[in-house]
This record gives structure tokens, sequence and C-alpha cells, in this order.
């Protein structure tokens, strides 16, 4: 049990646990598999970024270009299949999103490797020259035209039930899609020698290299994994909403970037996992929708993820604090 | 001499270059007054945010909540200065009213600058989370209080802060100079600005050189929650309104200004004649390309790669002087 208060996921899923009571207590359609089915749905494209953000957190990194590559990859692969609607399918227009999303994130990992400069630095710049440049070419059109494939895509549900009132729910192939994505993340940190070297490079740059890890290619790794989550998110942002509008992404990267860090991972690097950040998204997602269901307005919204995120990130530094005290009294005694 | 002041030296290079640049493309009309009274007017906003944001790196830190406090101090100040003037007012009590939203503005910018520093300095969360969550939460308060509309309709008495000339030079800009000259004077000639510095270069040594670092921080947190504050006056004042999400892509923008002017993202180093060249090469950037008619979006990609340009630059100087050094 000590173990278990010890770590910071407990906090957060206490907190989840206690938000989750007090909505039910005011509106019982929050604990339905509907709510749950729609939240892990309209939650996705939050949680795969949120997936690609954590491994840059524990690698010592930080990514804020993620939003401007997530919309390049959607717009590239939205041009493409609303030119080609009969050449192209969804696997091709996952490919597409995705390789655009490697490279522009292999962009980044190369500056950030190559010239040395820090990695927010770098990619506050490559945001604005994405963003700016695709804003340009796009001339900041939306596009409605899409396939009939793609919308037939967005609708699949990996399983059907049947509500009260007669309506047809079930778990949206969007939501398979953030979970295959978090079981491959977790595979790789948990079980390879990359995943090893990830947190090794954010514990200590120098002591990893000394011990034999190559930091190119881990960051190299680190960075186009971001870009390949941002290219899937991407995909989803479109199928979801049902159009690519260039302006729907860029200016969430601080939102994403909050629920991963909710979640417990470091922005020193070395620390974080993935049970954290799926918690963080959690909380924000039930913290919304709470507040729907509550029918609080939507603009006190703000105030109450700020305050979460303070309260949260205070917590913890506290506990930190308090660990070291004991840690120097153990010391001098 | 070249090794000092390096980073200046290529900084003033590279604004002759984009300044000859723009010049040559735009021909006679881009060296003249009225253009060079606009940019004027444009960079004090970015300028003021800019110097909140660099006193914050310098302590290694950063301040991701300056848009948030400006609009929320723009929306105070907006409410008072609507709530309060009616048109039949005599202008000493107009006056009045404006020096009071102004100084309610600011005490609230002040408030906010000291929560940030309770959570960095007191409570020790690190300051991009400390700052993330405060600027969400003054987000949501400036949402609760506006409920997402703009206010709108000032006396002439603000309206002279951002859009009045004194002696043909803009109004915002002499605030911006007298702002950068106060701030490079505390950072140069105060013990605070030292010990700014020496937090950046290496918290533990200051903390053993006898410097109370928790205070240093409380008061770097303040004075740039203060100049955010000065910022959003100008802002309420150019746009003739408030509104809880004005000049969001400021936000990158301040770090990257500050970045560009040799502030390091790591502390310690940085000087406010650096962000003022920085803020000069992205103001005649702009300017250049919006008389060439060049899409807005361009020019903040040619800010991007301006900015890792000069990054690129100047590592590969210091790896050059670096051989110098080891083959001497």
């Amino acid at each position: 049990m000590k173990r278990v208060l010890a770590r910071h996921e407990a906090y957060v899923f206490l907190a989840i646990v206690l938000f989750s009571a007090i909505i039910t207590a005011f509106n019982p359609s929050f604990l339905t598999l509907e709510n749950l089915f729609d939240l892990l749905k309209g939650y996705a494209f939050l949680g795969i970024l949120a997936t690609g953000v954590l491994l840059v957190l524990i690698s010592g990194g930080i990514d804020i270009s993620f939003t401007a590559v997530a919309t390049v990859a959607a717009y590239v692969m939205a041009t493409t299949i609303v030119r080609h609607p009969d050449s192209t399918n969804i696997v091709i227009a996952f490919l597409l999103a995705g390789l655009t999303g490697v490279a522009l994130g292999m962009v980044n990992a190369a500056i950030i490797y190559f010239f040395e400069i820090p990695s927010i630095i770098t990619t506050i710049a490559t945001l604005n020259i994405y963003y700016g440049i695709l804003t340009v070419i796009s001339g900041g059109k939306w596009l409605y035209a899409l396939p009939p494939w793609f919308r037939a895509f967005a609708d699949i549900k990996v399983f059907t039930l049947t509500n009260a009132e007669g309506i047809k729910y079930g778990l949206s192939v969007v939501t398979v899609i953030w979970l295959a994505v978090v079981v491959v993340a977790w595979v790789i940190l948990r079980y390879t020698l990359l995943g090893r070297g990830i947190y090794a490079m954010g514990g200590n740059l120098a002591s990893a290299r000394r011990a034999g890890f190559n930091i190119f290619r881990l960051q190299m790794f680190v960075y186009s994994f971001m870009g390949l989550m941002a290219g899937i998110a991407g995909v989803i942002e479109v199928l979801l909403a049902q159009r690519m509008a260039p302006n729907s992404m860029v200016g969430k990267e601080l939102d994403v970037i909050a629920a991963v860090v909710l979640g417990g991972a470091s922005l020193t690097g070395g620390v974080g996992t993935l049970s954290g950040t799926l918690l963080g998204v959690a909380l924000l997602a039930v913290m919304s929708n709470g507040l729907t269901l509550m029918r609080v307005p939507s603009f006190w919204y703000n105030v109450f993820i700020g305050l979460i995120i303070i309260i949260s990130v205070s917590v913890s530094a506290y506990r930190r604090r308090a660990r070291q005290k004991r840690m120097i009294a153990v010391e001098a005694a | 001499m070249y090794r000092k002041h390096a980073d200046l030296i290529i900084l003033a290079l590279v604004l002759a270059a984009v300044f000859s640049l723009m010049w040559l493309l735009n021909g006679p009309h881009f060296f003249q007054a009225d253009n060079f009274q606009s940019m004027a007017f444009q960079l004090p906003e970015l300028g003021i945010l800019s110097l909140a944001m660099m006193v914050t790196m310098l302590t290694g830190g950063i301040n991701l909540s300056i848009i948030a406090s400006a609009n929320l101090t723009g929306i105070v100040v907006a409410m008072i200065l609507t709530g309060l003037v009616t048109p039949d007012m005599s202008a000493a009590a107009t006056g009045l009213i404006v020096l009071l939203a102004i100084s309610a503005g600011l005490a609230v910018a002040a408030l906010v600058g000291l929560l940030n520093g309770f959570l960095i300095a007191r409570v020790e969360v690190s300051p991009i989370l400390a700052t993330l969550g405060t600027m969400i939460l003054l987000n949501g308060l400036a949402i609760v209080l506006t409920r997402g509309y703009v206010i709108s309709g000032f006396p002439p008495a603000l309206l002279f802060i951002g859009n009045g000339l004194v002696l043909g030079i803009p109004m915002p800009m002499i605030i911006f100079l007298l702002c950068a000259g106060l701030m490079a004077l505390i950072l140069n000639r105060t013990p605070l600005g030292l010990s700014i510095y020496m937090i950046g270069s290496n918290p533990t040594a200051c903390l053993f050189a006898g410097v109370d670092n928790a205070r240093v921080l409380m008061r770097t947190y303040l004075i740039s929650g203060l100049y955010a504050g000065v910022a959003a006056l100008i802002m309420i004042a150019r746009f003739n309104s408030a509104k809880a999400d004005y000049g969001a892509s400021y936000l990158l923008m301040t770090v990257l200004a500050s970045v560009l002017g040799g502030t390091s993202a790591a502390g310690g180093f940085g000087k406010v004649s650096g962000l003022v060249l920085a803020l000069a090469i992205l103001q005649v950037v702009s300017s250049g390309l919006n008389l060439l008619q060049v899409s807005a979006f361009m020019t903040i990609a040619i800010w991007g790669a301006i900015l890792i340009l000069v990054m690129v630059v100047g590592h590969l100087s210091a790896r050059f002087q670096e051989k110098k050094q080891l083959a001497a």
C-alpha cells in the first residue's frame, strides 16, 4: 500500500475516482458505457499526441511543433485523397500522414542534434516555419469534399450495443487506433533496448553516451515517433470532424503537454510512464465532460483545469521536497 | 572586442542585412518617415512582452502566463472604464477614472506576478509547469469575466497610450524605450540584476554566495507580471477593446525574440540590447514583407527560419573559436 501511494499515478487516479463520484451524483448519465465510449473517441486525438510527447519528455527534450506537424500531415493526406478519391484508401491516408510526420520530426531531430540548439527553441521555430508555410500554400482554405470511404471509416464500430432508448452506440475504430498506439509505445518503453536508451538519455545524456547508446539514433527515433503520432492524430482529427481545417490544431500544444505533465512526466527527462499519461488525459476528459454534464457554463472550464494543474504540480513539488528532506535526514543520521 | 560582443555584432549585421534587403526590394518608400513611424507603433507590444519573458529566462525559468495575464489586466482596465466613464463626464473626472483603472490593472498584473513567484520560489514548482497552470487559470478567469465577448469603447485619454504622438514619436515606442531602459538598469546596475544572472548560471552557487534565491525569483516574476500589465495597456489602447484571447500567437514569439536576442534558454545570459536588436530585425522583416504584400504567415515562417539560422551561426562560430583555442 505504501508503495502504491508513493506513486504520482495513485493520486491522479484518486482524483479521477473522486471527480467521477461527484459528477455521477449530479448526473447519472456520466457513468454509462455510452458516455465512456464517447470520451474514448473524442479524446483519441489528445491521447495519441500525448503518447508522442511522453517519449520526447522522457528523452529529456520537448516538442512544441507537433500541432503544426499534425496540420501539415493532415493537409498532405487530405489534398491527396480529395484529388484521387478512387485510387486511395484509408491505409494510404494513414501512410501519407504518418510519413509526412516522420519526415518533419526528423528535420527537428537533425537541427537539435547537429547544431545543439535546445529542443524547445528548435521546435518553437519549426512550429512557425511549418505552420506559416502550410497556411500560405493552403491559403487557409478548409477542405470538405472528402471521399465516401473516408466518412465510412470514421463510423466503423468494433462492437455495438443498444441503449434504453433504442439508439445504437459502440466502441469506435478511432479508440482502437489510440489503444494500438499506446500498446506499441508501452512495448518500446518497457521491453526494448531502444526504450532503455530513451530513459537513459533523459536521465543523464553523458552517462547514456558512455554506456554506449547511440544518441543520434535515439533522438532521431524519439522525434520521428512524435512526428508519426502527430501524423496519425492529424488523420484522426479530420476523421472525427470530416473536414480539414488548417487552423484547428495549432494552439493546442500546451493542452497536450499539460495532460502529460498531469500524468507525472518530468520536464527534466528520464521520468514518466504511459499509465500516468493515460490518467492525465483521463483526468482532463473527466473534468471537461463532468462540467458539461453538471451544466456548469463552459466558460468556467479553464478556471477548473488551471486550478487542477496548479494543485497537481504543487503537490508533486511538495512531495519531492519532503522526500529530499527525508534523504538528507537519513544521510545525516 | 569581437569575442566579448560576438552575439551583438552578429545581430547588428543581420539587422543591417535585412534592412538593406528590404530597402532594395521595396525601393525608396521603405526608407520614409511614415514607414518608420508605423514600425514604431507595431514593435512595442511584442517588445514589452518579450522583456517580460526575457527576465524570467535569465533566471533559467520561463513565463508562459504573460499573454494570459496581459489579457486579464486589459479586461480589468476595460471593465472599470466602460463601467464608470459616462460621455457627459468632465475631463478631470474621466482622467481620474483612467488613472484608477490603470492602477487597478497594474495591481492585478502584480498579483499575478506574485502568484507565479510564490509557486516557483516557495512551492518550488518548475517555472514552465507553474506558469502553464496560471496561464490556463488566468485565461479561464478572463473568459468568465467577459463571457468570451469583446469589451470596447474607451475614453481618449486611454487611447492616447496606444495611438498618441509626442514630438512625432509614437507613445507606445516611448513606453517601450522607458521599459527597456529600466530593465537594463535593473539588470546591470542593481544587486537584484546581478542575482538574476547568478541564479540563471548556477542556482546552488548563488545560494551559497549568500543570495536569497526565493526572494530574487519572487521579484523576477513580479517584474515580469508588471511588464505584461504595461503591455496590456498598449494592447487595449491600440485595439480600443479587450478580449480573453487577444495576442495568443505572441506567446511563442516572445521566446523567439528573446532567444534571437541572445538570451540563453538555460538562463544566465542575455542583454536588453540584444533583445532590442532582435525586435528590430523581426519588425523590419515583417514591415518589409508587408509592403511587398507577402502573407503574414510567410512572415512568421521567415521569423522561425531567422531564429534557426542565427542559432546555427552562433553554434558554428563558438565551435570555430574552440578549435582555434585548442590549436593555440
